[in-house]
């Protein structure tokens, strides 16, 4: 006989945030440095604030193909001899551009530390962008494009943000490009953003790991002193949605034994003031295993494998969403389901329970976050790229605490609106058409995969 | 780096195994059953995984839904997975809720049936046929692995058959099924637990006896069809698949020495020189320098019964002929096959395995699983300490040997995904070539 009384929690032992020091080196970069010496290991994350809202228009996916081509080659090595000294030392360099920042990441032993850091400073700062490997990088992105055309998943993300944004947001084409704009890009035009953006007062280094302070300052001090000085103007972000009434498009994709659902509308920028009500809301909207969507979808009627909601946040006004795949006969009572969803939770408080799920889950799993350097350097990142105070860390679980249940009302009511949903099915229109016609979501677009 | 590893077994024979580093208060728990799919009876593929899903409904003291719940309320993650030859169970949570998480996972090893409905099994069957639906047939390559195990596997060897499942064998299965599989397979002595990161051993000891302890022994498991295979495939194997799919996509899978084994160590570095990271074989040649392929890579499947899998993975550029990818594939293969390996290679490679190796090991929950496979698949649970060493001394003679007697023409298994369209031409190319 198992034992049936549930076990209490015992007393909860102290945790805190890896202690971080920010720091300006003499040329101005700024550099983070968290030491942490449990495992013999560092990530080094550069981060520089040339992401992909910054293209130029009609160059979309620049800021994404400069920082893929930064490693590929300085006067002295190509692109495979530095991809193979890296690999010697145990590493590769991951780069590449979101939205708000172009970044280069890796992650490497102590011992081999100083060596590849050293490497990683100078490849960045005396980058050649080889005409060969802009091309062969431009070539990879396209078949990438091409691949998305038969991965519904990717394929609903994409068409979501081209329907919900104004056709002049940045964010209503592909962060990486679409095949016109990418087809016209240029090794001059890669070279420009890197001239332009590439700048010591929008980068930061940041240090993780098995390393002191005074080492880290050095090294860097050292591998970056070439870094180009300056700063760079940020081009203006429209993010205005495409359109303030319902409407519903169905991207076809014939006999789909699934629809993949996107639901939502224009959300909120990453700094605002109602960032943990919105969060604490949207956990249990659709952030938890436990959320009512996910129950509702997948463990009551069990419709999908999965349902969730989120705000993809951004400098801007990044998505809201709700994502899901269901079987092509339930499309409409699943999304009626949604609906339902958003609409209660804005209408009615959520539950003492549900609160406390919430507030505890995320409170609870703040520590397992950031069990690596590559973690940790990410959410030193996450301070910098959003211009967060310094303290976000240290106050972050007392700030998910002190979210009532008002507060989860008050930002329900304010920051979901059900009168602006766009939806989107890629599925099989000709089963679907008519039962999800029936639902009230505006207007209905038929298109081709 | 040494990882601590402490053991034991209950009477009942439940296998035990601690790790302690109390850097934060965070514990992971981590159990492994030993079955998977290659324990299912014919006409019920994918009950193990079906399986899986209903350890998540509730079981005596426990509500439908409610082990999610409380472990998150705790501020805890958690998940299952099944694989060919286990189904592991595991959480991270803080410290200080230790308690709860081994309390929930006796509860379900000792008492699950009474929590079993038939509406229970039907909606977890809806989801899981979803779930088909979502990662097999709506995804592009979705049935690479149902498909290769079919291409490499004689039909009656226990890793032949679809892990997920056929939508059939999904349908027929029953309540009946589930009392049965319980009380085979779910049983102390068919299974490890472990626990990684900030807990007291002593106290730890005490409660997985009080809540494990009293659990009944099972009657032992019924004993699967001969696992051994040869060492090669002893031909050639191919197959095509035309799929809803943009680019053509080449899986050429080699049979190889069992996970564990010398020879796995030798055939994983081989893997390694092939198709990991820019500087491998395929990334070098097919990606960077002749550009027909988009990506390439190499995995093994880390089987530890039988033989294991190695598997090329290569996907084309749009504008690249099929043959031609196959062609290219086969020329790197037979490259390495013929004249080895440099001993510059055999570096880069351990490298980059060394800090992956050691970086993994950061988190806890990496850390427990990694414990618990080796003591389910060798009774060992302190051989994550010898990975190192083992990676280290393999040498480019070993890797060498490896590529000679198991890359060649009588070990590859080529499964081919073509865009659906691409059917119509490949037919009227056959039609004319049999015209001439």
């Amino acid at each position: 006989m198992v034992a049936t009384l549930r076990p209490k929690a015992g007393p909860a032992r102290s945790y805190r945030f890896p202690e971080f020091q920010e720091d300006v080196l003499p040329n101005g970069i700024r550099l983070i440095t968290a030491p942490v010496s449990k495992l013999p290991v560092v990530t080094v994350l550069v981060i520089v604030d040339a992401g992909s809202t910054n293209d130029p228009p009609g160059k979309e996916g620049v800021a994404a193909l400069t920082a893929g081509t930064l490693l590929e080659g300085t006067t002295e090595l190509d692109g495979a001899e530095l991809a193979e000294k890296f690999e010697q030392l145990g590493t590769s360099v991951e780069s590449g551009a979101d939205w708000d920042s172009a970044f280069a990441k890796m992650t490497i032993l102590g011992d081999r530390a100083e060596e590849a850091t050293t490497l990683l400073g100078h490849v960045l700062s005396n980058p050649t962008f080889p005409e060969r490997e802009v091309e062969r990088l431009k070539g990879e992105r396209l078949a990438e494009i091409l691949q998305l055309e038969s991965e519904p998943r990717g394929l609903a993300d994409e068409k979501f943000s081209e329907f919900l944004y104004a056709p002049d947001s940045r964010y209503s084409r592909p962060d990486e490009g679409s095949t016109a704009t990418v087809t016209g890009l240029s090794r001059s035009d890669v070279e420009a953003f890197y001239r332009a953006r590439y700048r010591t007062e929008l980068t930061t280094v940041i240090v993780v790991g098995d390393m002191s302070r005074a080492n880290a300052r050095a090294l860097i001090t050292k591998a970056f002193r070439d870094w180009p000085s300056g700063s760079a103007e940020d081009r203006r972000l429209v993010a205005t949605p495409k359109t303030v009434k319902r409407s519903l498009h169905i991207v076809d994709k014939a006999d789909a034994p699934q629809s993949e659902l996107r639901v939502g509308h224009v959300g909120l920028p990453r700094k605002n003031p109602d960032f943990f009500p919105t969060l604490v809301m949207n956990a249990v909207l659709g952030g938890l295993f436990g959320s009512r969507i996910n129950l509702n979808l997948r463990e009551v009627h069990g419709y999908t494998y999965g349902a969730s909601s989120y705000y993809d946040w951004r400098r801007g006004p990044g998505p809201f969403v709700v994502s899901t795949a269901v079987q092509s006969e339930v499309t409409a009572p699943a999304l009626q389901e949604i609906l339902n969803e958003i609409d209660r939770i804005r209408s009615d408080r959520i539950t003492d329970e549900e609160l406390s799920l919430a507030r505890d889950y995320l409170d609870g799993v703040f520590p397992i976050r950031y069990e690596t350097t590559g973690a940790i350097a990410s959410a030193l990142a996450t301070l910098t790229i959003y211009d967060l105070s310094p303290d976000y860390y240290a106050t972050y679980r007392e700030n998910v605490r002190s979210v009532s249940v008002d507060a989860v009302l008050d930002a329900a009511q304010k920051h979901l609106h059900p009168d602006r949903l766009q939806t989107v099915v890629v599925g099989d229109a000709k089963a679907i058409r008519e039962p999800v016609g029936e639902l009230s979501l505006g207007d209905v677009q038929i298109h081709n995969a | 780096m040494r990882i601590p590893v402490e053991t034991f077994r209950l009477d009942n024979g439940l296998f035990v195994t601690f790790s302690e580093d109390h850097t934060a208060p965070i514990v992971a728990v981590n159990l492994w059953y030993h079955v998977g799919s290659a324990n299912e009876k014919a006409g019920r593929t994918g009950f193990a995984h079906l399986f899986e899903h209903m350890l998540f409904q509730g079981s005596a003291h426990v509500g439908s839904n409610e082990h999610f719940e409380l472990i998150q309320r705790a501020g805890g993650t958690l998940n299952g997975s099944t694989w060919l030859e286990r189904t592991n169970y595991f959480e991270t949570v803080p410290s200080n809720e230790l308690a709860l998480v081994l309390w929930l996972e006796a509860d379900r090893m000792g008492e699950l049936l009474p929590a079993m409905t038939q509406e229970k099994l039907d909606t977890q069957r809806d989801v899981v046929k979803n779930e088909r639906r979502w990662a097999v047939d709506n995804q592009p390559y979705g049935t690479m692995l149902e498909k290769m195990q079919e291409l490499v596997f004689p039909a009656s060897h226990p890793f032949q058959h679809s892990l997920i499942g056929s939508m059939d064998d999904l349908s027929a299965a029953s309540l009946d099924d589930i009392a049965q599989f319980f009380a085979t397979y779910y049983t102390p002595d068919n299974a490890v637990l472990s626990i990684a990161g900030d807990f007291d051993a002593a106290e730890a000891r005490r409660m997985v006896t009080e809540y494990f302890g009293p659990i009944p022994r099972g009657k032992g498991r019924p004993s699967l069809p001969s696992m051994s295979l040869p060492p090669v495939f002893g031909d050639r194997l191919r197959e095509v698949v035309y799929d809803d799919v943009s680019l053509p996509r080449l899986f050429m899978a080699f049979r190889s020495p069992v996970f564990g084994s010398d020879g796995y160590y030798a055939a994983s570095v081989a893997g390694a020189v092939l198709g990991m990271r820019k500087g491998s074989r395929l990334q070098r040649a097919l990606v960077r320098e002749r550009q027909i392929a988009a990506d390439a890579g190499a995995f093994t499947f880390d089987l530890a019964k039988g033989a294991d899998l190695l598997v090329a993975d290569v996907t084309a550029r749009p504008e690249i002929p099929v043959a031609q990818l196959e062609e290219e594939v086969e020329r790197e293969v037979d490259l390495m096959h013929r004249e080895g390996i440099s001993k510059a290679e055999l570096g880069r490679a351990i490298a980059l395995i060394e800090t992956d190796l050691v970086a993994s090991l950061q988190s806890a929950g990496e850390r427990a699983d990694r414990l618990s496979m080796f003591a389910t698949y060798f009774g060992q649970p302190d051989l994550i300490n010898d990975q190192l060493g083992r990676y280290r001394a393999v040498t480019v003679d070993d890797v060498n040997e490896f590529a000679s007697s198991q890359l060649g023409e009588n070990n590859r298994a080529s499964l081919l995904y073509l865009p659906r369209e691409s059917v119509e031409s490949e037919t009227l190319l056959a039609a004319a070539a049999g015209a001439t």
